[in-house]
């Protein structure tokens, strides 16, 4: 590729001021989505960090996507499917006999974000979200 | 429809105080109430597994609210600890209101 | 242009229309079951095939498939095929029909069928045709037991063909061609090789010309059935080798030979002969 050096600084330029933007919930969320993380916090302030989602990058088929996730210090944690007709998919609650970690198999409607939100045994709140790529196959078959 | 029959994998014998892996599937449908019949075009009602949880010595351990968007033959691992042997107790909910159980004795050494 | 267009010529243009990408290898893992009586070695890639083998090297469909839906396979636990697989363990030791008996009763342990998969389907003489292990599980549960014959295809048969080729689980494939089941493999290899319906393909278009390259987003295999039955992420169950032929044919818009024909019967013994030397999987996990 041959690009000007004009053309290099502004894509420069460019991805820079994307990956200073944080990620919005508010915005990037859907209505339902943020519906179920507020009944879920009572409206509490919610954090970054400090939990672990891990999906496929790519989902061969979106009837079962394996997920795992993870959040030291944490009671529950509610996994979302932001782009599913209801974005509800599990909350796991764990007591101090068990890590605060858990897998399962989830179901895409299609390529969208999941989103999963700790709640912390001092009643504080963290989220993170990663997005699933859901492959459409050429044989379906 | 097959019988439902839960499965769990757990260690035989563990070390008190450090963590294993526990592994539950059981064999269900999992209908979303999304699906439509393909003959008579009228959604499929929702029937899903609702409930899951795991106690031991009838302390709870780990549950889980589950929603239609959890798959078919619902997969669940978690990880825990005990301080000494007794019953691993498991138990899943349908929304017409059987329940599945299952346990496993956890010795120490 | 000329009004008549080879067939070759058809099918090149649907394949640059359905856009084969470029190739992709599978990957180079190997895999180790972790099973329920320890580890089981699969071959899942074979370097040299036997002579007269269309295809260069062999692989596992598993080779093929994505990091996610290779772990599920490789443990006895997580592989959900294996909820079916305990369903026809009971079923085994279950009576069933006129006479009373179960499985169990002339068999004993699932584990005396060891090595029956791995030469499936074979001509047998009494019988006069070619036998799957579907045609004989019904068969046996006519004459042996006097109970009906299950559906082809369906879950109960399904399910007892993965729990009778899990007992020769890693076992090579090395079903005979020759002799009196001649006449079918040759039938089985015209089909294989026949374009058929509205995208006028033949198996060989993809799973032959093509694997390991993407279809859309579907990374094409060798279409290789030593791990059927497999368990599909798609549909969540067991599918019996007939079946996934009737939706392949679909794909194509093809009107399918029925589950159960002899046309897929013979289809069924040329397939797996070019996995001759691949392990036998089932039940696998696939996509």
């Amino acid at each position: 590729m041959n690009l000007s050096r004009r053309q290099a600084l502004a894509l420069g330029g460019a991805v820079v001021t994307v990956s200073l933007i944080p990620i919005d919930f508010a915005k990037a969320a859907s209505d339902a989505t943020m519906a179920d993380i507020k009944t879920f916090t009572g409206g509490a302030s919610v954090a970054e960090g400090g939990i672990e989602l891990t999906t496929p990058e790519i989902a061969e088929n979106g009837n079962t996507v394996p997920i795992s996730v993870s959040a030291p210090g944490a009671v529950s944690i509610m996994i979302l499917a932001d782009g599913n007709p209801n974005p509800g998919v599990a909350t796991f609650h764990f007591s101090d006999m068990a890590e605060p970690s858990a897998a399962t198999r989830i179901r895409l409607a299609g390529t969208q974000n999941v989103i999963a939100v700790a709640k912390m045994a001092d009643g504080s709140f963290t989220q993170t979200s990663r997005s699933v790529k859901v492959t459409i196959g050429g044989c379906g078959g | 429809m097959a019988k439902i029959k839960p499965r769990v994998k757990v260690p035989k014998s563990v070390a008190a105080g450090e963590y294993f892996t526990v592994k539950t599937l059981i064999n269900h449908k999992m209908e979303s109430g999304q699906r439509k019949d393909k003959k008579t075009g009228k959604k499929i009602p929702r029937k899903i597994i609702n409930y899951f949880e795991a106690t031991f010595n009838g302390k709870p351990v780990f549950s889980v609210d589950i929603q239609p968007a959890v798959s078919s033959n619902p997969f669940f691992q978690f990880s825990m600890k005990v301080e000494e042997a007794g019953k691993l107790a498991f138990k899943w909910v349908d929304d017409d209101g059987s329940v599945y159980e299952t346990a496993k004795s956890i010795k120490i050494g | 242009m000329k009004r008549i267009m080879t067939s070759a010529m058809i099918g090149g243009l649907v394949a640059a229309s359905l856009g084969f990408a470029a190739q992709a290898e599978g990957t180079k893992d190997s895999l180790v079951i972790n099973g329920e009586d320890g580890p089981v070695k699969i071959i899942t890639h074979v370097k040299n095939p036997p002579a007269g083998s269309p295809l260069p090297e062999l692989f596992s469909g598993w080779v093929f498939r994505s990091k996610e839906t290779r772990a599920l396979e490789a443990d006895d636990f997580d592989n959900p095929g294996m909820i079916f697989v305990e369903q026809a363990w009971e079923t085994w030791n279950t009576p069933d029909g006129k006479a009373g008996k179960s499985c169990a009763d002339c068999h004993g342990e699932p584990s005396s069928m060891k090595g029956l998969r791995a030469v499936l389907p074979r001509w047998d003489d009494k019988q006069g045709k070619l036998m799957t292990l579907e045609d004989y599980i019904n068969w046996s549960r006519v004459e042996h037991m006097g109970a009906k014959p299950w559906k082809y295809g369906g879950g109960q048969l399904t399910s007892m063909v993965a729990l009778i080729s899990l007992q020769s689980r890693g076992m090579p494939v090395n079903v005979k061609t020759d002799g009196p089941a001649k006449k079918m493999w040759e039938l089985g290899k015209k089909i294989y090789y026949t374009r058929v319906g509205q995208l006028d393909m033949a198996c060989s278009n993809c799973h032959e010309d093509n694997y390991g390259k993407y279809i859309r987003a579907d990374h094409l295999s060798q279409g290789q059935i030593n791990g059927f039955p497999a368990y599909r992420l798609k549909n969540a169950k067991l599918n019996s080798v007939h079946a996934r032929f009737k939706g392949c044919m679909k794909n194509i818009r093809a009107k399918p030979y029925k589950v159960g024909s002899d046309e897929f019967r013979a289809l069924e013994l040329y397939v797996a002969s070019r996995g001759n030397g691949l392990s036998v999987e089932a039940p696998s996990v696939r996509n």
